[in-house]
């Protein structure tokens, strides 16, 4: 099965003045579709930054980034925001959703920055949050909906355009544990309903049983052995890597 | 595209209102600025371009209408006698006082023209008819000067070096950029008035055959005319024009106001509009986190700097027809041709999105893995 995000020898050096910070030494990771792989590790352990190099949002110092076979590294700056719209959705721990628009308006932004738009986009928006079952919050302002519902609005703005690659940076780390528990059954419901390669950054125990594998992260480094095959993703047929329709809701319990 | 532009720009009410003063300041200074440099331009040579006169005979070397210089009246003759040339008028443009019934004197300007002829005369009479300056002592007035000079009604009596002078009408907005007012009056009285002798006059204005080519007329006079410049009433008007908005600066000085005010307008915009980015870095972040490209962000920047034009150029029009309204009766008047405001509107619209290149600028360089640190 090709991996949907392959990151080879991964170095991300930070230089602040005279000074050189080490975030990666070197990291190797696979993630497959309809697989939840969750990077755990202790604050500074280098996740966030192994998440943007993932997302092709930060450029390592050296090593290679492939997004469905498309070495992201040989691209220039101009290039990298297409690959971004094309294959990867993001879901941010502060959820940051914009607070002047609408729930219904933040979906159908996502769609607008790919080229959907009016009714098209207004139909594929209702759809979309129909999946995470907020549908009919589609008019309603941020301000007035849960953290958990905030939440879910960004893994269906997230879903715009049919990303084969969810990648979360700390999304239940603002909700309670019964709402964390209802956005990452969502996340699962991604990788295993439909096909999509789900990676999350956390430090919430209370996740781990979503995962179908852990990686441990300590000093910029996958800690040796410490890479947990909890379950073995069901085979996955090559049409549901392209990303295939999200057609049915996801649990949202 | 989702009104992301328009909802951050209306969600700060505050911040709205302070940017559209800055614009409404910005352009009605401008406008105001502007329009007394229209208004002044056209004040200062008014005169000339009313005359419905195609030439100019004037002293050699006058460099504005205020500057004529005495000349025989002989070159009537000479003028009248060159072919093309239609009517010939003497006229006369000088400075004399006038005196009010309390005894204080006013400085006034003397037009002497001929009562029957078509060239020179006054304008917009709103009270008399110019056929009346043939009556002896006749004078005109403008209504804007009526509390400067006493005069409020036809038939009043005046002096004016020594020589009785009798309002019999009333013109309406006809200005002298000196604040000096015109008194219209006939030739002969205006030689009075001026003290200037019979056989003189300070300009000869010439009206040409129809189909006669203006420069070849002026041409042949200026090669039959000594002593004496021909000049079409464009190069008149022009020179005068010249002379008063520029060589004295006071042209340049409501420029100078007029730029004040577009700097003023980019400043306030400027801080306003980054002030209203900096506020939304993070959803920006966002943006470009989510694989927007830099041309998307700037069209929501550049949105929110063009519905802030036209919203503040729209308050600002309205202040400024209250103004230009107001100065009808001022001694300055405030001029706005349409193409002016049009011109004014772009020049809101380029100072706003001028203004806007700091949070584009800002923008620009954002590194979207902000949005991953808290």
């Amino acid at each position: 099965m090709n991996s949907a995000i392959t990151v080879r020898n991964i170095v991300k050096t930070y230089e602040e003045g005279a000074s050189r910070i080490p975030a990666l030494r070197g990291v190797d990771l696979d993630v497959f579709p309809g697989e939840v792989v969750l990077l755990m590790g202790p604050s500074g352990s280098g996740k966030t930054t192994l998440l943007s190099i993932m997302g092709c949002i930060l450029r390592p110092t050296s090593g290679s980034v492939q997004v469905n076979g498309i070495e992201a590294t040989s691209l220039t700056e101009k290039e990298l925001p297409p690959i971004r719209l094309a294959h990867i959705g993001f879901v941010f721990q502060g959820f940051n959703l914009f607070p002047t628009l609408s729930v219904g308006e933040n979906v159908e932004l996502a769609l607008d920055l790919r080229g959907i738009r009016g009714a098209s986009a207004t139909q594929e928006a209702r759809r979309l949050l129909a999946l995470v079952e907020l549908d009919n919050r589609y008019d309603s302002s941020p301000s007035d909906i849960s953290g958990g519902q905030k939440q879910r609005v960004a893994i269906a703005r997230a879903l715009a355009g049919s990303p084969t690659v969810i990648l979360a940076d700390e999304p239940t780390a603002a909700l309670d544990g019964l709402t964390g528990r209802s956005v990452m059954q969502t996340m699962h419901d991604l990788a295993h309903k439909h096909g999509r390669a789900v990676v999350v950054v956390t430090h919430d125990s209370r996740v781990l049983e979503f995962a179908d594998r852990i990686v441990h992260m300590e000093d910029g480094s996958i800690v040796d052995g410490q890479t947990e095959s909890l379950k073995i993703p069901p085979a996955i047929a090559p049409s549901t890597i392209a990303g295939p329709e999200l057609d049915r809701p996801m649990s949202t319990n | 595209m989702p009104p992301l532009a328009r909802r951050n720009l209306f969600h700060d009410k505050i911040r709205l209102t302070v940017t559209l003063t800055g614009i409404v300041f910005s352009v009605v200074l401008i406008v105001v600025e502007l329009g007394l440099f229209v208004g002044f331009s056209v004040t200062t040579s008014g005169i000339v371009d009313h005359s419905n006169a195609d030439l100019w005979v004037v002293s050699r070397g006058t460099p504005y209408i205020e500057q004529g210089a005495p000349f025989s009246e002989r070159k009537l003759y000479q003028v009248l006698a060159t072919p093309g040339v239609a009517i010939a008028e003497k006229y006369i443009v000088r400075f004399a006082f006038w005196k009010a019934p309390d005894g204080s004197e006013r400085s006034v300007q003397i037009v002497g023209l001929d009562p029957h002829s078509q060239l020179g005369a006054p304008w917009n009479v709103v009270a008399g008819s110019v056929g009346d300056l043939e009556k002896p002592d006749a004078v005109m007035v403008d209504e804007i000067y009526k509390e400067k000079l006493g005069a409020d009604h036809i038939g009043q009596v005046f002096e004016v070096a020594g020589h009785r002078a009798r309002v019999v009408g009333f013109t309406r907005g006809i200005r002298a950029f000196t604040t000096t007012p015109y008194v219209f009056t006939s030739f002969n009285n205006a030689l009075d008035y001026s003290r200037m002798s019979e056989d003189q006059t300070l300009f000869i204005l010439i009206r040409a055959t129809p189909g006669t080519s203006i420069p070849d007329l002026q041409a042949r006079l200026a090669s039959r005319l000594t002593d004496v410049d021909v000049l079409t009433k464009a190069q008149f008007s022009q020179m005068t024009r010249f002379y008063w908005m520029f060589t004295t600066g006071a042209g340049i000085a409501v420029l100078i106001a007029a730029l004040l005010g577009l700097v003023v307008g980019v400043v306030v915009v400027a801080q306003t509009i980054y002030a209203t980015t900096m506020d939304h870095i993070r959803e920006f972040g966002t943006l470009k986190a989510m694989g927007a490209p830099n041309s998307y962000i700037y069209r929501v920047i550049i949105t929110q700097a063009t519905i802030s034009a036209v919203i503040g150029y729209a308050l600002a029009m309205v202040v400024s027809v209250f103004i230009v309204h107001g100065s009808n009766s001022g001694g300055a008047a405030v001029m706005v041709p349409w193409q002016m405001a049009v011109g004014i509107f772009f020049l809101a619209l380029l100072m706003c999105i001028s203004a806007a290149l700091v949070s584009i600028k800002k923008v620009t360089h954002l590194d979207p893995a902000m949005v991953f640190r808290g």
